[in-house]
């Protein structure tokens, strides 16, 4: 799966500095480009519903990074077009969110946009319209290893820019359709290349929160958006109880809660309580000790393998459970037809339904899953 | 690269000719047309001249034409300009957003305003004119030719209709200038919108025809200029172009140029289809103005297929598009009652006077080209994980 690629490539342009920066960067190296940028949602769209304010400052998809992507295509003197992927994205993205969290999960929504857009639709796009290639501003490395005949997806020299975690979904034929310039430089680096090619948006402040959810109140989007929907948010109120089974308090829905979380639970108590786990049929929210919250396994299904074919046998890998998790060692093996098991070293807190496991392997990625 | 302008529809480029008209006003002539001196009397002589060419074209007097910034403004004044609150306003749902969110404002505004559906051909019915008249119906307004399928209203019949009821009828012809031959007597219209560079004056430039005692609200307050309907200085320069591309958008009406750039649409359109499968015209069975074609490609993604040729030097459109650039489905091929899938899967080609029988080749070899290899490679509905 090593093509022969033609000399042009589309870039995934969301009018931040990174994407912008790597227009830059193919555009010194003399290939034909063309500047994509997905519009996925209308930031003003529930402006005005339940608890959202009447004028909606969104990051991402706004007007204003459009703006300045478009500014960045005309100063490198490149064809530039805003694909409209706003159906596919509330389908792929969006309703799978909302239904994650009623029943009880945590979802990552950036890691089904990377697998349902970014590298799907967004690389057929690309392929459609004449590039064999996309190039992304994602801070990961990616490279074909002729021995072991797979591409592989690396973490990026600069580790604290680190997205590996969000991109565990791409499979063989995207990784060898996909450039990520940005793997082997630091983000300050980054920065001066832009600077360099005078792009205006080079002190343009990194993007932090889930896109289409702008101040990152989820809760506060979950119910505008049904109430748009003329959905009813379903009645999941029910018990607080303790691992030993001791009703401590009630609470308003499973929805407000994620398995870990500390704060806004609702009791009081001597030493602090944490979200063990969430039961989606009896609405049942289990707390305990800051000792109760840790978990020697994580399992998870639909699983991607990146560096390997397929898990046989044991592996030694190294775990993240979530985007900002430390990797954590541990033994993986499978445990079902596709359900694989870490074990973990030293016991870990939150592992939490509905994110990701990405299994690491030194720097390679070597698979991924969704935490069940 | 050579560059193929198949996009007329959204504007047509300057002709040499109206450039030159136009020069001296944005050199060495640059009076006010509303100064006394000589300078300004030149000006006035000059937005006269126009006014005279425009009316021609019209069929028209010239106190009668009111010069504006657009087809935008033309549609604003008309709707603004003429109902109240309490008033009942009749309109298509195929019409120009410059007609459809006004009506939208005026509704907000307490005016009771009917949209009218359209057939799977995208034609207005006369007999829905009628029964949706009410006794507080105060205007009808109703595009001449759309801007998306180029097809024509039946605005003869509807003129009659609102004359009948003694209701204004407005109509929307900035598709239609240019395009086909324009009298407004025949057509019984009050009221009617032309764009100047939909057919070759310089964009900002545009017309409201105003039927002698129909009484409009100005849209702007300020000097007595276009006698009390649309204070601010005249935009001389844009307003000599319009009057000469009228004269000559006059000539190409009668000279025969219109029926040869029917003819290359004809071909355009026979050659698409015969090269490219599960393919048909939008509007195919009822009359079209001479240039539009409007494509249904089964199974592709418009957009897509847009930039597609445009990276190949082929500019065409698709759908309207919205604040960020994005492409949205068409409300016009919507109305018609094409699912949303298939309102995104047309594409517009609008031909001007200038292009060549060699153009028509060229987007014969693109168009199939592109539209195959967007379907080869056709998303795949389900991602790949989760």
């Amino acid at each position: 799966m090593n093509y022969r690629y033609n000399n042009t490539i589309a870039i995934a342009m969301s009018g931040g500095v990174d994407s912008s920066t790597v227009a830059a960067m193919l555009k010194d190296e003399g290939y034909e480009l063309v500047g994509l940028t997905l519009q996925l949602w209308n930031q003003r769209r529930l402006a005005g519903h339940e608890g959202m304010p009447e004028h909606v400052q969104g990051r991402c998809c706004s007007i204003d990074d459009v703006y300045d992507a478009r500014r960045v295509a005309e100063t490198l003197g490149i064809p530039y077009y805003v694909v409209n992927e706003q159906e596919r994205f509330e389908r792929d993205v969006v309703r799978p969110f909302v239904s994650e969290y009623l029943a009880g999960r945590t979802p990552i929504p950036c890691s089904l946009c990377n697998n349902h857009l970014k590298f799907d639709q967004l690389l057929v796009r690309a392929r459609q319209i004449g590039a064999d290639r996309l190039a992304t501003g994602h801070y990961a490395r990616n490279e074909y290893d002729p021995v072991r005949n797979r591409w592989i997806l690396k973490r990026p020299a600069d580790l604290t820019k680190d997205q590996t975690y969000f991109l565990f979904g791409l499979t063989q034929e995207q990784l060898s359709r996909t450039l990520f310039p940005l793997g082997s430089y630091q983000k300050r680096q980054v920065r001066e290349i832009a600077a360099q090619h005078g792009l205006a948006l080079a002190a343009k402040p990194d993007s932090q929160e889930i896109c289409f959810i702008p101040g990152g109140d989820y809760k506060q989007f979950i119910d505008a958006y049904l109430e748009e929907q003329g959905e009813e948010i379903p009645d999941t109120a029910g018990e607080l109880v303790t691992t030993s089974g001791e009703v401590i308090g009630r609470h308003g829905g499973i929805h407000n809660f994620t398995v870990g979380q500390r704060k806004g639970l609702g009791v009081s108590s001597a030493s602090p309580l944490y979200v063990l786990q969430i039961d989606n049929a009896a609405h049942r929210v289990t707390v305990g000790s800051g000792a109760e919250a840790t978990a020697y396994t994580v399992r998870a299904r639909q699983l991607n393998w990146i560096s390997v074919p397929e898990l046989s046998g044991e592996m030694r890998v190294r775990v993240k459970i979530r985007h900002r998790h430390e990797p954590a060692s541990a033994t993986l093996r499978m445990i079902g037809a596709d359900e694989a098991e870490a074990a973990f070293d030293e016991p870990q807190r939150a592992v939490t339904p509905g994110q990701a496991a990405v299994f690491f392997d030194g720097d390679e990625v070597v698979g991924g899953g969704w935490i069940v | 690269m050579r560059r193929i302008y198949m996009d007329a529809n959204a504007t047509t480029p300057l002709l040499p000719e109206v450039l030159e008209a136009m020069r001296p006003w944005l050199l060495e002539r640059f009076g006010n047309a509303s100064s006394i001196h000589q300078h300004g009397q030149q000006a006035r002589a000059a937005v006269e001249h126009a006014r005279e060419s425009v009316a021609r074209l019209l069929n028209c007097r010239e106190s009668e034409i009111v010069f504006t910034s657009g087809g935008t403004e033309s549609d604003n004044l008309a709707l603004f300009g003429l109902v109240k609150p309490g008033d009942h306003l009749i309109t298509s749902s195929i019409e120009h957003h410059a007609v459809l969110h006004a009506a939208e404002r005026l509704q907000e505004r307490g005016i009771d305003v009917t949209f009218l559906p359209v057939s799977s051909e995208g034609q207005v019915d006369p007999d829905e004119v009628r029964r949706a008249l009410r006794p507080n119906t105060m205007l009808i307004s109703v595009m001449m030719a759309n801007n998306e399928t180029g097809v024509i209203q039946p605005v003869e019949e509807i003129g009659r209709i609102a004359q009948e009821a003694d209701v204004w009828f407005h109509t929307d012809a900035v598709q239609a200038a240019g395009k086909l031959s324009i009298d407004v007597k025949a057509l019984s219209c009050d009221l009617m919108s032309i764009s100047g560079h939909k057919m070759h004056a310089p964009q900002g430039t545009g017309v409201l025809y105003v039927r002698r005692g129909t009484r409009i609200e100005p849209l702007f307050y300020g000097g007595a200029h276009e006698r009390q309907r649309r204070a601010g200085t005249e935009n001389v320069a844009g307003i000599v172009g319009l009057g000469k591309a009228a004269e000559m958008a006059g000539d190409a009406l009668r000279d025969g140029t219109m029926e040869r750039v029917a003819a290359l649409r004809d071909r355009l359109e026979q050659g698409i289809l015969a090269r490219v499968e599960d393919c048909a015209v939008n509007g195919a069975g009822v009359s079209r103005v001479p240039n539009t074609t409007n494509l249904r490609f089964d199974n592709l993604e418009g957009e897509a297929l847009v930039i597609a040729v445009d990276l190949k030097g082929l500019a065409v459109s698709g759908g309207s598009a919205c604040m960020s650039g994005a492409t949205e489905p068409s409300h016009v091929l919507t109305a018609m009652g094409l699912v949303s899938t298939s309102a995104r899967a047309s594409l517009r080609f609008s031909l001007t006077k200038l292009n060549t029988e060699d153009e028509i080749d060229a987007a014969l070899k693109l168009v199939p080209a592109a539209a195959s290899r967007l379907r080869e490679l056709a998303p795949v509905n389900a991602g790949t994980l989760g």
